[in-house]
C-alpha cells in the first residue's frame, strides 16, 4: 500500500489537489516554489506521528490555476479559507521557502488557525545581508543545484523523481510560472510581512535554516525572530547546509521537528 | 513590394572575447561601453538610415532591445522621432515596441502619435512581447507577458480611436482620465505590423486582427507552415490573406567583390551571432511562453531560428546542468563555462559554421549579382509583400556599411521590385490587409510556393546564427 494518496477536493471555490499520508495529529505541509518534491524520507519519518496534509499550490500539478490569487498574501487567505471549509484548523504547519512565507502570512491573518509553526528557510523578508536568489533568472536545474550546499547528499538525486523528463520540465515551468507571478516584485519578499508578524501571539514557532543557504540568506532568520517578538521562537541554524535542511541534515531536522511538534 | 532597411545598430566596439566569455551579448557589463563611441554610433546609424532612404528603400525599420550591445535601440522611439524629422519619404517601421515591459501604455500611445504627427503619417507601429531578457532587464513579470501585451494593445488602440476623456480600468493598467492631445496623423490609426519568430499563438492573433506578420529570419519550412495557419485563420475570419499580410526579414550583406563580401559578412557571427543574444535562462523566463508552447519546447526539436528561441538550446542548457554534475563533456558553450576550451577554440567553432550558415540561407552574403537568386528563391517561396534587408552585425566600417546600402539601392532593390511584379506580390500599401473577402466553402488563395520550397536548401539546425 502506498504511503500517501492524492485526492482532488472541491474547496474554496476551486478544485485542490491534496496529498495525504501518515497517521496522528494533522500537519499542514506547504511546499516550496518548485512544487511538491515527492515523498521524501522526512515525509515518511514525520508521517509516523502526523497525518500530513500537503495541498498542491493552485496552478501546479492537478490544482488548477486561480487567476484572482495575485500574491502570497492572497494565497495565504485562500489556504485559510481551505482550512475553515475542511474543518482542519487549528493544526500544526510546516512550510518551506515560499511555502514558509505562505505559512507566516497565514499566521498574520489568523494565528489561532495554527497550534505550532515550523518555517524552513522561509522567503518573504528581505535579508539584511546578502540577497534572495533570483531563481526566476536561472533555469530550474540551476535553481535546484543552488538549493543545496552539498549535491552529494543521498536525497538530492531523488528530488522531484530524479529523472529529468519532459513532464518534469513542464511541472517545473508550471511551478516557476505561478510563483514568478506571485512573487516577482518585490523579489520573493514582502514589504508588510515583518510588520504584521509582530501581531502574532501565542503561536510557538520553530525556524530552521542552513548557514550556507544560497537561495534565502540565513541573515533573514534574525529578521523573522525579531518580527515574531510577541510569541515564542526557536531558531536552529545548521552548518554546512543550504536551503534544504530537510534533506541535507535530515536526521537532525527530523528529530528537531518531531520534538518541537510533540 | 515594400522593402525595408534594417540594422540592429550594434555597439560594435564590444570586445568579442567578453561576449564569448559571458556566453551571450545580454549581461556583458556596461563597463565596456564608451559613451564617446556610442555617441558616434547613434549618429552613424541615423545617417545610414537617411542614406537608405536616398538610395530607394521604402522604409527604415527599427527595433528595440535593452541592456544589450547586440542592439543600441534601447529607446527606439527616440530614434524614430529623429527619423520622423530628418527623413522625408520613407516609412518608419517599428518592429517593435515591447509592450509588456513598458508599463505605461498611455505614454506609448502619446509617443507613437507624436512620431506619426512629426512624420506626417509615415509611422508603422509594430509591437512585440519582447525577448525574454527584456522582461528580466525591465523587471516585467514574465508570467503576465501575454496579458500585459494584450491589454496594452487594446488600450493603445482605444487611446487612438475612442473619444476622450474616458476611464480605463483593466487588470494591469488603470487610468482615470484618458484624453491624449496627440493623436495619430493617420486615420483611423496607423497601420500595425507584428514581427515574430513563429509562435503559433501570435500568428493566429495577427490573422484575427488582420495585422501583417513579419517572420524574423525564420526557417522556410516552418514559416510556410505558420503562414498557412494565418491563411486558414483569415478564412475563418471571413477574409482572404495574401502577400499583403506577410513580411520577411533576411540577414544580408553585399560588397563590390565576392571576396570582400565574404570577409565582411563574417560579422553576422560576431560574438556568436543572434543565437548568442541571451542565455537560455534569460531567453525563457518562467511564464514567458504559454503553457502550450512550453509543452512543445519540452518535447520538440523545432528550430524557430532567431534570438535564441529554440528548444535545442534550452535542452542543451538543461542537459549541461546535469552533465555539469557528472563532469561529463557538454557543448562548447558549457565547456567554455568550465574552462575546458579556450576563447580561440570557441571562436573557431563559431566561425567554422560560416559557410553552412550561408548554405542554409540563415545569412546571404555576396555581390548584388550573387545574392539576387537567393533573394528570389525566398520571394518565390514565401511571397512576402514586405521584405526587410538586415545589415550584417559586427565590426564593419561605416564606409563598408554605406557601400552595402548603395549597392542595395542601385542593384538589389530594382531587381526585387521586378521580381515582385512578375510574381504578383503586393504590399500592404497596394492592397489593404484583410480587405479582400473570403467566400466560405471555396479554396483560399495559396500563400506560398511549395515547389520553390523544394528547391530551397535545407537549413542545418545545428548551425545557429
Amino acid at each position: 500500500m502506498a504511503d500517501w494518496t492524492e485526492e482532488i477536493t472541491k474547496v474554496a471555490g476551486t478544485s485542490l489537489a491534496i496529498i495525504k499520508g501518515g497517521t496522528g495529529k494533522p500537519l499542514l505541509v506547504l511546499h516550496e516554489e518548485l512544487g511538491h518534491p515527492g515523498w521524501m524520507s522526512w515525509h515518511a519519518a514525520l508521517a509516523k506521528e502526523h497525518s500530513l496534509i500537503i495541498p498542491i499550490q493552485p496552478g501546479l500539478g492537478k490544482s488548477p490555476k486561480v487567476d484572482w490569487i495575485l500574491n502570497i498574501h492572497d494565497l495565504a487567505m485562500f489556504y485559510s479559507w481551505v482550512l475553515r471549509d475542511l474543518n482542519l484548523a487549528p493544526l500544526d504547519v510546516i512550510g518551506f521557502s515560499v511555502g514558509g512565507w505562505t505559512a507566516a502570512e497565514m499566521a498574520t491573518i489568523n494565528a489561532k488557525q495554527f497550534n505550532k509553526m515550523v518555517l524552513v528557510a522561509p522567503a518573504g523578508i528581505k535579508p539584511p545581508n546578502g540577497e534572495i536568489a533570483d531563481v526566476f533568472s536561472i533555469t530550474a536545474h540551476t535553481s535546484l543545484n543552488l538549493s543545496v550546499y552539498n549535491r552529494e547528499v543521498p536525497e538530492f538525486a531523488k528530488l522531484y523523481g530524479g529523472e529529468r523528463t519532459p513532464e518534469q520540465f513542464e511541472a517545473f515551468e508550471d511551478a516557476r510560472t505561478e510563483n514568478a507571478r506571485l512573487t516577482w516584485e518585490p523579489i520573493m519578499s514582502s514589504h508588510t510581512l515583518a510588520h504584521f508578524l509582530e501581531g502574532v501571539r501565542g503561536l510557538p514557532t520553530q525556524i530552521v535554516w542552513g548557514r550556507e543557504d544560497a537561495v534565502v540568506p540565513v541573515s533573514a532568520a534574525e529578521c523573522y525572530r525579531q518580527a515574531l517578538k510577541n510569541t515564542d521562537v526557536n531558531v536552529a541554524i545548521y552548518n554546512e547546509c543550504g536551503h534544504r535542511p530537510e534533506i541535507e541534515k535530515s536526521a537532525d531536522f527530523i528529530k528537531l521537528v518531531r520534538e518541537f511538534l510533540a | 513590394m515594400h522593402i525595408m532597411h534594417f540594422t540592429e545598430r550594434p555597439y560594435k566596439y564590444v570586445p568579442e572575447d567578453e561576449v564569448i566569455k559571458n556566453r551571450s551579448f545580454f549581461g556583458v557589463s556596461n563597463t565596456f561601453y564608451d559613451p564617446k563611441l556610442g555617441a558616434d554610433l547613434y549618429n552613424e546609424y541615423l545617417d545610414e538610415a537617411c542614406y537608405a532612404e536616398e538610395v530607394g528603400f521604402d522604409a527604415i525599420m527599427l527595433n528595440e532591445h535593452h541592456g544589450n550591445p547586440f542592439c543600441m535601440g534601447a529607446v527606439m522611439n527616440v530614434e524614430a522621432a529623429i527619423l520622423a524629422r530628418i527623413t522625408k519619404r520613407a516609412r518608419i517601421v517599428l518592429l517593435g515596441n515591447p509592450l509588456p515591459v513598458l508599463k505605461h501604455p498611455l505614454r506609448m500611445a502619446e509617443e507613437l502619435a507624436e512620431i506619426d504627427l512629426i512624420s506626417h503619417g509615415r509611422l508603422v507601429p509594430g509591437w512585440v512581447r519582447g525577448a525574454g531578457s527584456e522582461q528580466i532587464f525591465n523587471n516585467a513579470n514574465p508570467a503576465y507577458n501575454r496579458e500585459y501585451f494584450n491589454e496594452a494593445h487594446d488600450f493603445i488602440i482605444a487611446c487612438w480611436t475612442r473619444q476622450g476623456p474616458f476611464r480605463w480600468e483593466g487588470k494591469h493598467f488603470n487610468y482615470r482620465f484618458v484624453n491624449p492631445w496627440a493623436l495619430p496623423y493617420q486615420k483611423p490609426r496607423p497601420p500595425i505590423w507584428i514581427p515574430g519568430v513563429l509562435s503559433p499563438e501570435t500568428v493566429v492573433w495577427c490573422a484575427e486582427h488582420r495585422y501583417p506578420y513579419i517572420g524574423l529570419g525564420t526557417a522556410l519550412p516552418a514559416t510556410v507552415e505558420l503562414w498557412n495557419l494565418y491563411g486558414d485563420t483569415a478564412a475563418q475570419q471571413g477574409y482572404t490573406a495574401g502577400s499583403e499580410n506577410f513580411g520577411y526579414l533576411q540577414q544580408i550583406f553585399v560588397a563590390e567583390t565576392e571576396e570582400k563580401a565574404q570577409e565582411l559578412g563574417k560579422g553576422a557571427l560576431f560574438g556568436g551571432g543572434a543565437q548568442n543574444f541571451s542565455r537560455p535562462e534569460h531567453t525563457l523566463p518562467p511564464g514567458y511562453n504559454s503553457k502550450e508552447a512550453t509543452r512543445r519546447l519540452a518535447r520538440q526539436q523545432t528550430d524557430y531560428g532567431f534570438l535564441g528561441v529554440t528548444s535545442a538550446k534550452l535542452q542543451e542548457s538543461e542537459q549541461a546542468s546535469v552533465q555539469d554534475l557528472h563532469k561529463e563533456k557538454g557543448n562548447t558553450r558549457e565547456r567554455l563555462k568550465r574552462g575546458e576550451v579556450s576563447i580561440a577554440e570557441a571562436k573557431a567553432k563559431i566561425y567554422g559554421n560560416y559557410q553552412k550558415a550561408q548554405d542554409g540561407l540563415q545569412i546571404i552574403v555576396g555581390t548584388p549579382k550573387s545574392v539576387l537568386p537567393k533573394i528570389r528563391l525566398i520571394m518565390e517561396t514565401l511571397r512576402p509583400g514586405i521584405f526587410g534587408l538586415f545589415t550584417i552585425q559586427g565590426p564593419v566600417s561605416v564606409q563598408d556599411r554605406l557601400t552595402n546600402v548603395r549597392l542595395m539601392g542601385q542593384e538589389v532593390l530594382p531587381a526585387m521590385r521586378e521580381y515582385a511584379k512578375e510574381l504578383g506580390i503586393k504590399d500592404p500599401f497596394e492592397v489593404e490587409p484583410g480587405s479582400r473577402p473570403y467566400t466560405a466553402g471555396t479554396k483560399r488563395d495559396s500563400l506560398v510556393d511549395l515547389e520553390a520550397l523544394k528547391r530551397a536548401p535545407k537549413r542545418d539546425d545545428s548551425v545557429r546564427v
